[in-house]
């Protein structure tokens, strides 16, 4: 096995036994997500938009419950230095960014899975077996873009002043190619307004580009982006 | 504890290399301060030595400069046979530096902890164990979860996580802080040892009396700079006044 | 490493701390005599639009003001790619990156601002989702961020890194913002009156936008040559104070 590939699997293993332990994602961050989408009901107080609309709140309730994640995932590594430590040991960046990315991606799809189900629940999505199918690739492919992209963010912001901040700032706009894809094909997915479900799979397209071009560079930038 | 397989510190490495440090006027500056003023040092393998000096004088950065952590600005340092400039992944990979934060994960235990520093490094579960035996963390203190330790029990889990790591060379900033007396000595008990075992140690520590009677040398860090005041010592260098 | 070849400017600069040259001055006043030609053609000269009538004019400053914007944005890539390669690593690279950025925020808060305007003028409404003028709100913002991570300290080689890395992670963000918001505005099968910046354009009017944009750009040279100047001697405030620090520190040796 190659260093950065074994470095990726325990910081992996690492990330999600700590959750395991912690419980801090179950009890807390998806508590948050469905928060953020009983307020968008309130806020939007009409049950023919929220059902209309219910494909790009799923989507920015997962961006925003990913600036959480991001942020409680490098919370874990400067409790007590250990990203510091990690940087000091040499340890493979591109093997520190995989790992973690990997986790952040476990995380997002379940938060994913509670959201899609909330929305059927809560804004009268509705879903076949093919929109089923073109959800579930979606979400695979948006997942890998959004855990690249949070992952390589949320290190940089990590160890500097200010960070809380910065992090939504960098990581939000460089997403809204994944939030206009993700949410193309959910509509169609839930047939929203007449709209077939064979309209979606060309986003997924844009999905694929997305997750590839980040999981690659990411890794590369991932380094230069942590060190000191 | 009779089949514990005992790990060999001090690493698989090129038993050539007799000089695991070697500093010759070295410049750090940090910002616009030059926290090394060009400082110069020489250790060798199996030494354990100790680093006196006060506050703000260039210790930290001296031994962040071992760890290959720093940028040199003048002057030459090979650590471990490695430039320090050109090789630093490697210098870090290969070194351990412990600060007053013990990189741990506080919701993993001991064990947990030790297992993953191991792992990253592909380390088998033996060498793990024997890590933790080391450290006289293989009993109860295994199972308890990191964040829940005492200071020194913290220290000692962040050590044998240098063990499983393999670190040739081990970097040790005041290792005795914020440690009660008893947490102190379980300390120095296992650096000894672990010296005895052949790893090659410095320490930065302000605990002159403690650190002297471990170490088999001692040289103080002034203004960025090195002081060997032992007679007929041949590295290190008087300030030019 | 101080080599000897980067002694001479910084004893120059330590005598003259000025950030203008002959050049620069002779550009400043080309720059000015620029900006007023233009603005009489803009105004004056050149007659309204058939469609849009006088609001027409607010091309002249918004379309050189959205080319500068994207010219920022390539110098500043170019820069901090020059700056990653090894065999060109300099930190000049990466304080012409920093002053691209900061000129390039301001261009494109010009674009912004003008195509806002143009469009309530002549279609009442403020915004419009069009590929191009989206991608430059994002360019816009992506800046803002490049900014405030290029102020967030540290030497300056970790600086120039961060920035660089971040600036080449843009490149490959902007074209993606791009192509996405065009798919998704394809979606909209509607033709939009509102934002259709078709101008029929008569040979006055493309001559008044070709010296808006030539304006527009020896602007940019000169701001960002200024700005680069003052960033280096900045830069240099630092590194200067080495030599005397060094015997400060070393003095502490001898008097302890």
């Amino acid at each position: 096995m190659t260093p950065t590939l074994r470095v990726a699997r325990a910081i992996a293993a690492k990330d999600l036994r700590v959750e395991w332990r912690s419980r801090v994602v179950t009890n807390q961050v998806l508590p948050f997500s469905a928060l953020v989408m009983v307020l968008f009901a309130f806020a939007l107080d009409d049950d023919g938009i929220t059902e209309r609309v219910a494909p790009g709140l799923v989507w920015l309730a997962v961006l925003f419950s990913l600036v959480v994640l991001v942020s409680r995932s490098y919370a874990v590594e400067t409790a007590d230095g250990a990203l510091d430590q990690l940087r000091s040991s040499g340890v493979e960046p591109a093997g520190i960014f995989f790992g973690k990315a990997i986790a952040l991606a476990v995380q997002l799809l379940v938060l994913q899975a509670v959201l899609a189900g909330l929305a059927v629940v809560l804004y009268r999505a509705s879903i076949g077996a093919e929109g089923l199918a073109l959800f579930a690739s979606a979400a695979l492919l948006a997942t890998v873009g959004l855990a690249s992209v949070g992952t390589l963010y949320g290190g940089l912001a990590a160890g500097v002043r200010g960070r809380e901040t910065l992090l939504p700032l960098l990581v939000l706009p460089v997403l809204a190619p994944v939030l206009i894809g993700a949410t193309r094909c959910t509509e169609s997915a839930f047939g929203v307004e007449g709209v077939e479900t064979s309209d979606g799979w060309p986003w997924l397209g844009l999905l694929a580009i997305f997750a590839v071009l980040f999981s690659v560079f990411g890794a590369f930038a991932y380094g230069p982006l942590i060190d000191e | 504890m009779t089949d514990v397989p005992t790990v060999r510190l001090g690493g698989d490495v090129d038993p050539g290399v007799d000089e695991v440090v070697s500093l010759r006027d070295v410049v750090v500056v940090l910002g616009a301060f030059p926290a090394l003023a060009g400082a110069s040092l020489s250790v060798r393998r199996g030494e354990m030595l100790l680093l006196a000096g006060p506050n703000g004088a260039g210790k930290t950065t001296l031994l962040r400069t071992c760890a290959g952590l720093t940028r040199i600005e003048r002057g030459e340092g090979r650590v471990l046979g490695l430039d320090v400039r050109r090789d630093s992944a490697d210098v870090r990979r290969r070194t351990g530096i412990v600060g007053h934060s013990n990189g741990l994960y506080p919701d993993l235990t001991v064990a947990e902890n030790v297992n993953f520093w191991g792992r990253t490094v592909g380390a088998t579960s033996d060498e793990v164990e024997a890590a933790l035996v080391r450290m006289d963390l293989a009993g109860r203190l295994r199972d308890v979860a990191a964040g829940r330790l005492s200071a020194g029990q913290k220290r000692r889990t962040a050590l044998a996580a240098l063990i499983a790591r393999r670190a040739e060379l081990w970097l040790l900033d005041e290792p005795h802080a914020g440690l009660d007396a008893a947490g102190r000595d379980e300390l120095d008990a296992l650096l000894g040892a672990a010296v005895a075992a052949g790893a090659t140690v410095i320490v930065a520590s302000h605990e002159l009396e403690r650190a002297g009677r471990l170490a088999t040398r001692r040289v103080d860090v002034v203004g960025g700079r090195v002081i060997d005041r032992a007679d007929g010592a041949s590295d290190g260098r008087e300030p030019r006044s | 490493m101080t080599d000897s070849t980067a002694q001479k400017p910084r004893e120059a600069a330590r005598r003259d701390p000025v950030t203008g040259t002959r050049f620069t001055r002779v550009l400043g006043v080309a720059c000015l005599a620029g900006l007023v030609w233009l603005f009489v053609f803009a105004f004056f000269v050149t007659p309204a639009d058939v469609n849009q009538g006088e609001s027409v004019r607010i091309m002249y400053a918004h379309v050189p003001g959205a080319w500068l914007a994207y010219l920022a944005f390539v110098v500043t890539a170019f820069s901090s790619a020059m700056y990653l390669w090894r065999r060109t690593r300099s930190l000049t690279w990466d304080r012409l990156a920093g002053a691209s950025a900061e000129v390039g925020v301001l261009f494109m808060a010009i674009s912004l601002v003008t195509g806002s305007l143009w469009g309530r003028i002549t279609w009442g409404t403020f915004w419009t989702w069009d590929a191009r003028l989206t991608t430059t709100a994002f360019l816009f913002i992506t800046y803002v961020g490049y900014l405030a991570v290029r102020g967030l300290g540290g030497s300056h080689h970790q600086r120039a890194r961060r920035s660089a890395v971040l600036a080449l992670l843009a490149v490959l963000e902007i074209p993606l913002v791009h192509f996405s918001v065009v798919l998704w505005n394809s979606l909209h099968q509607e033709a939009s009156v509102a934002g259709n910046t078709d101008v029929t354009m008569d040979g006055l009017m493309l001559f008044t936008l070709f010296l808006g944009v030539v304006v527009f750009t020896l602007s940019y040279v000169w701001l960002v040559l200024h700005r680069q100047r003052a960033l280096h001697l900045r830069d240099l405030v630092d590194e200067t104070g080495l030599d005397r620090a060094l015997e400060a520190r070393r003095a502490e040796a001898a008097s302890s």
